[in-house]
């Protein structure tokens, strides 16, 4: 673990002796309301958070549906300024491909978990991959079905403990884990795969950029981006200690930045 | 002598896919299975031309999710499948009905062993889907109509459940007049981005949180799901239910049939009171609502009912309950299908069907 400055501790036990002020609203536009009922710790709003600022940033807001998929992340889904169509567990992606089909003007994302990408609705995904399909995923990979208490998915990687897997994830027991990004880079419709966290705020900058990368490459393709986020919940660790572990289950074997980019000219 | 050379014939299934392209669907998506897999191949045909788009999904849980999108975005879409295919749509149509999405599924069932999954939904939940059960290929073009015109005023999908016979009867109808809707309002197109109130289309809620509703966070289910149930008492209510009858002023046995064999019963009927029976028909063409009240009235002057439909017994429960035990309901359908299972039936035969009938009789 490395060594981090400690966070300021609050103390709750009494009553603060003056009301609070607020000095900075640095809540994003396209976040109505920035109260939310995830757990403290979750990388999931820093992810969404980052995805809606590019939408504002590419001049997007007034041209892009995002469909949700079933996670944590769907109740935010309701705090945002941008329209929405709520998908069933695993099934974004072929909604998606009817709005886009349907409004080929508009710029469609999709914005699931692990659980609901890797999971349920792992034949969509790489269908909608294979097809072309002119949208954007943005997958929330926390390695559990977090909403559910934290079990472990598809993707949840060796050794991880999670409520079914109390002793770690064991691949003769298990199974191995699937790598989505891999996965869906070797697939021709695919024109952008990239891997991000939130784990650190020098990650967030960089996963803004692969958001970035993957809203511009979704008007030729296919575009994924899986963002690594934190669930120290489901991971049965302190909320502090959620991106280093993060990083110590994840880090070594799974490479942050772009997996695949057909859309740059190749030299 | 000039010799012409005939023109053939279009299939039932052709004439469904033209007859939904006239009615403004613009989207459809589905895999193909028997008998249903002409429907989707005309529709792969029809489509392009008149500036829609086909897809062939990679099963049917895909293609019911590509209508919801496309419906999503306000265009008129449309699926289908068989029973077995409809199984795994169910899901998305019980959540497509309380996301008050608009679709219209032509399910050409194998035989009629699929009433039960029609009329109540295999899926979740406490929802109810219109279904039409047309008789024949031009009311089949009527029902297609209707079906887009009810999906869209009450937002809901709506089911047209017809079989073998009906996708595959070759019979020449005029080709219905093209229309072509514009998105309704609440549709999704992006634009209400930025705004303050941008637009949600979910299962899970309309109203956002910031609309006063649903607390800290998230959805209020409770809210939502008594709106729901509300807005399916009154569609129920408000939706007609259809009948077909003969002879029913002094019929002492009135046989109830539906969808393409109603078509032998009907014919069996005539010939029993050609020879004199007193023998009347009634079918239901809605099969949701059910025309409850009207076998009701039967009651009245019949002294029993019978039940002809090629399973075994799901209608049968409905005439039933129609008929709360004031006469007595006798069952002269059955499982009835050659080696294919694909629902041809050698009980639809009027000397079959005329001698059960004859022996229903009180």
């Amino acid at each position: 673990m490395t060594d981090r400055p400690m966070l300021p501790i609050i103390p709750s036990a009494t009553a603060p002796t003056r009301p609070a002020t607020l000095l900075h609203d640095r809540t994003p536009d396209l976040i109505d309301v920035g109260a939310h009922q995830l757990c403290p710790g979750c990388g999931e709003p820093v992810a969404l958070r980052a995805i809606v600022e590019a939408v504002a940033e590419l001049d997007l807001t007034r041209a892009c549906v995002a469909v949700f998929g079933i996670g944590c992340y769907t109740a935010f889904s309701n705090n945002l300024d941008i329209e929405v169509v709520q998908a069933l567990h695993g099934r974004a992606p072929s909604v998606a491909t009817g709005l886009v089909r349907a409004r080929p003007e508009l710029t469609v994302l999709t914005v699931q978990g692990d659980g609901d990408m890797v999971n349920e609705g792992l034949q969509e995904v790489l269908h909608a991959a294979a097809r072309g399909e002119r949208i954007a995923c943005f997958m929330l990979d926390n390695g559990v079905l977090g909403e559910t208490g934290g079990h472990m998915t598809a993707a949840t990687p060796l050794g991880q403990r999670t409520k079914n897997t109390l002793e770690g994830r064991d691949a003769a027991r298990h199974g191995h884990p699937i790598e989505l990004s891999d996965l869906v880079a070797r697939l021709d419709g695919t024109r952008y795969v990239a891997r991000g966290a939130v784990n650190s705020a020098v990650n967030v900058h960089r996963t803004k950029k692969l958001i970035h990368g993957a809203l511009r490459a979704r008007q030729h393709g296919f575009a994924l981006v899986e963002i690594l986020t934190m669930c120290p919940t489901g991971w049965f660790v302190d909320t502090t200690e959620a991106p280093d572990y993060l990083v110590q289950r994840r880090g070594p074997d799974q490479i942050l930045g772009v997996v695949k980019d057909t859309t740059r000219p190749t030299t | 002598m000039i010799a012409v050379a005939p023109t053939p014939l279009p299939a039932g299934s052709d004439v469904i896919a033209a007859a939904m392209v006239a009615a403004g669907c613009r989207f459809f998506a589905g895999y193909p299975m028997t008998p249903f897999t002409e429907i989707l191949e005309a529709m792969a045909r029809r489509l392009p031309q008149a500036g829609g788009v086909c897809l062939n999904a990679e099963s049917e849980i895909e293609a019911i999710g590509m209508c919801w999108g496309a419906a999503a975005a306000g265009t008129l879409a449309a699926t289908g499948s068989t029973g077995q295919g409809l199984s795994l749509m169910q899901e998305s149509l019980a959540e497509m009905a309380l996301a008050r999405l608009p679709l219209v599924v032509v399910d050409m069932a194998r035989g009629q062993g699929d009433y039960f999954q029609a009329t109540r939904g295999g899926g979740h939940g406490d929802y109810r889907l219109p279904v039409l059960a047309p008789i024949d290929v031009a009311e089949a073009v009527a029902h297609v109509k209707l079906a887009f015109t009810w999906a869209e005023a009450w937002r809901t999908p709506v089911l047209v459940l017809g079989d073998y016979y009906l996708a595959h009867t070759h019979r020449s109808v005029a080709e219905p007049t093209r229309s072509t809707p514009l998105p309704p309002p609440w549709s999704l197109d992006g634009t209400t981005g930025g705004s303050g109130h941008a637009k949600l289309i979910s299962p899970l809620g309309t109203t956002k949180q910031r609309d006063g509703l649903g607390g800290e966070a998230g959805y209020d289910l409770s809210v939502h799901y008594h709106d729901a149930a509300a807005r399916t008492a009154t569609m129920l209510r408000c939706l007609p239910p259809q009948t077909e009858s003969l002879y029913l002023d002094d019929a002492e046995l009135v046989v109830i049939a539906y969808g393409t064999p109603a078509a032998y019963v009907r014919a069996a009927v005539r010939e029993l009171r050609a020879r004199g029976a007193r023998v009347g028909y009634l079918r239901p063409v809605t099969l949701v609502p059910f025309p409850s009240a009207a076998i009701a009235r039967l009651t009245g002057s019949a002294r029993a009912v019978a039940v002809y439909e090629n399973n075994t017994g799901q209608a049968l429960d409905d005439v039933r309950l129609a008929v709360e035990g004031r006469v007595p309901v006798r069952w002269i359908g059955g499982l009835s299908m050659d080696a294919s299972g694909f629902g041809i039936a050698p009980d639809l035969d009027v000397r079959i069907l005329s001698r059960r009938i004859e022996e229903a009789m009180p």
